[in-house]
């Protein structure tokens, strides 16, 4: 006999009206314009996978998706370690735990466009604190503004002093929750400080690194204010990474087509990376 | 393997401690003899955890010292005094299998690797989890768990001391008495000393060869668990062993008598000492039923299986006995007969009569 009905569904119309509100409707209409092409006056043409094919095949596609690729790589293979090393060197006890803690949170707090104003401000040539320290102090010839290597050094360390912190505090959540007994385990087995990390810390810091790791990966992905407030993308293309290129095509050309077909294939690449993330990472626990 | 001896030993967690109750542990001298079951028994706080800890070189004592067959070893951290100690909640290394997390400590020493299979394969056997040597550890249950951190510390064959801090916490019950007698045959099988913190005197009494009762960082008595039975040396002893514990009386001592609420009662022996707070202690077991003795008002009787408690007022005192046969009526009239043997005088607590020679 089945005991259950179907009332549930009723509550969870609201929701389910709300998301398709704020979501399924409007990537849907982004689906109707990336298969089709208009003039203006809602006239529309079908237009098939054509604007996908274009997008693919295109030099500027290609190249901003391999600086997106780059610049993640390399704030990943950059704040993922050192959110490690900071998350092991904070305290456990005592009075520096919550000063650590509220350090380590304001970076967070500052809003992305803040965040880009604050960094632009600071490096400019000439004006800018450390602009002006690089240059006329130490003599290193700096410019964010002209050079593409100065540009993409500070990009990098920009986004590192932003979130850092994150997987900082996702790491040392984990390390806080591991019992003494663990550590006085090891002392009395002999085991190394390096032992103490690979078998103890790292496997009990492991769902949060994969947490952490995942959201600096989307987040990193899909940025875009601080490095348009920063650079706006330049010098020349240099920084213009996927999303910085895709509202350019959208609402500098107001190309809708190619740039629907490009919000697609920007989202399945980034659901298709951290699906392969996250299954690799969780690999070892269904064993 | 070795003789532990512990002499003159304090701690206190405080940097500067003025008086003794800032002490955590109060001058401590006991001397553990090679290969024998200890149990360190005490209610939570009474500092067994951190004497536990003192001996295992996680904690330095504020003042004294640890002798290991009369080397010094206060100064040494843990991994150099070759202890092993198993834990409230079982220590498992989870990335590794059961056979690596038991090789884990020999490895760490450099061991021959063929020595450390031969050791490993040893220990497993004794644990009955040859079985398991490949699982990974994470997924094991409680008591296999405990089971392995157990094997961690037995696989070296020098170790001094093996010792437990209350590890049978998180077992489920019906699997507490398997895996303590499976201790108890570890011990018979490696003879190396073995320490056992605990709460519980049942794991306390059926585990050691001698027992260690603790109270607010003071020893109060050592002794086999017969002799913490039958002659507390404080009356906290005799409460917080036995169930029900030994009756506390107040009384006032003359010679070898004691008088209890107007009743005079014959003691094992001449008291000696004067002031302080005396009582009288009897255990619940040595209170008889008679025709004559000294009257009291039965106000409860429960039924705990193999014998009755009895609760009973004297005046205005209460007190318990312990009967398995002719129950008196809750509300009825009875006479209570103290043997004397196991009637005794507690001055401030501590043991006050002599036993009378036989």
């Amino acid at each position: 006999m089945r005991t259950e009905n179907q009332k549930a569904w009723f509550f969870v119309l609201p929701v389910l009206a709300l998301v398709a509100f704020n979501a399924l409707v409007p990537m849907m209409t982004v689906v109707n314009y990336s298969v089709q092409e208009t003039f203006g006056n809602n006239q529309f043409f079908w237009e098939g996978l054509g604007w996908f094919e274009q997008i693919l095949r295109s030099d500027r596609f290609q190249a901003a998706l391999g600086r997106q690729f780059l610049f993640t790589f390399l704030i990943l293979l950059i704040e993922v370690p050192l959110g490690i090393i900071v998350a092991l060197s904070m305290p456990r006890k005592g009075f520096w735990v919550p000063v650590c803690l509220v350090l380590m949170a304001l970076p967070m707090l500052i809003p992305w466009n803040v965040v880009g104003s604050m960094w632009n401000i600071f490096t400019l040539p000439k004006i800018g604190l450390l602009g002006y320290f690089l240059n006329d102090v130490l003599g290193i010839n700096y410019d964010m503004t002209q050079q593409p290597l100065s540009a993409w050094i500070t990009v990098i360390i920009m986004d590192v002093w932003h979130w850092t912190s994150l997987v900082v505090l996702l790491c040392y959540a984990g390390l806080v929750s591991i019992p003494d007994a663990y550590y006085q385990a090891a002392k009395i087995d002999g085991a190394s400080p390096w032992s103490v990390f690979r078998y103890i810390q790292l496997p009990k810091m492991k769902t949060v690194l994969t947490i952490a790791v995942l959201l600096r990966f989307m987040d990193s992905f899909n940025i875009y204010t601080e490095p348009f407030v920063l650079t706006g993308g330049g010098p020349g293309n240099s920084t213009t990474l996927l999303s910085i290129d895709l509202v350019k095509i959208a609402l500098g050309q107001f190309d809708l087509g190619p740039a629907a077909a490009m919000s697609l294939i920007y989202f399945a690449i980034t659901l298709l990376v951290s699906w392969v993330f996250y299954t690799l990472m969780t690999k070892d626990d269904a064993q | 393997m070795a003789q532990i001896k512990l002499s003159n030993l304090r701690h206190s967690y405080m940097p500067a401690p003025k008086g003794p109750e800032d002490y955590a542990l109060k001058e401590i001298d006991v001397t553990w003899r090679d290969g024998g079951a200890y149990a360190l028994l005490g209610p939570s706080g009474c500092g067994k955890s951190t004497l536990l800890n003192i001996i295992s070189g996680l904690l330095t004592p504020s003042e004294g010292q640890i002798l290991f067959d009369d080397r010094d070893v206060t100064a040494l951290p843990p991994d150099q005094r070759n202890i092993a100690q198993v834990f409230q909640f079982p220590v498992i290394y989870d990335t590794m299998t059961v056979g690596e997390n038991l090789a884990f400590p020999l490895k760490n020493r450099g061991v021959d690797p063929a020595m450390i299979k031969r050791r490993v394969d040893e220990i497993a056997e004794m644990l009955d989890v040859t079985d398991m040597l490949n699982t990974r550890a994470s997924g094991l249950s409680p008591d296999n768990k405990q089971k392995i951190s157990m094997g961690r510390g037995l696989v070296r064959d020098d170790v001094n001391a093996v010792m437990f801090d209350e590890p049978l916490t998180v077992i489920d019950p019906h699997l507490k008495w398997k895996l303590r007698s499976k201790l108890k045959e570890l011990h018979q099988r490696v003879q190396a000393t073995m320490i056992y913190v605990t709460h519980d005197q049942t794991e306390a009494l059926t585990f050691a060869d001698e027992v260690v009762v603790m109270q607010e960082g003071e020893v109060v008595q050592i002794g086999t668990p017969v002799e913490l039975f039958e002659r507390p040396q404080h009356t906290f002893v005799g409460h917080f062993i036995g169930s029900p514990g030994m009756n506390v009386l107040p009384c006032e001592a003359k010679g070898d008598r004691a008088v209890f609420e107007g009743h005079e009662v014959i003691l094992e022996g001449p008291t000696h000492g004067d002031g302080g707070r005396t009582d009288l202690g009897i255990r619940p077991e040595y209170v008889g039923f008679g025709d004559s003795g000294i009257p009291a008002h039965v106000t409860k009787v429960s039924d705990i299986g193999r014998h009755y408690v009895v609760s009973a007022m004297v005046g205005n005192t209460p007190l318990k006995a312990v009967t398995e046969h002719s129950v008196p009526e809750p509300g009825s009239q009875v006479y209570l007969q103290f043997k004397p043997e196991q009637s005794r005088v507690y001055r401030d607590g501590w043991i006050a009569t002599e036993e009378r020679a036989l």
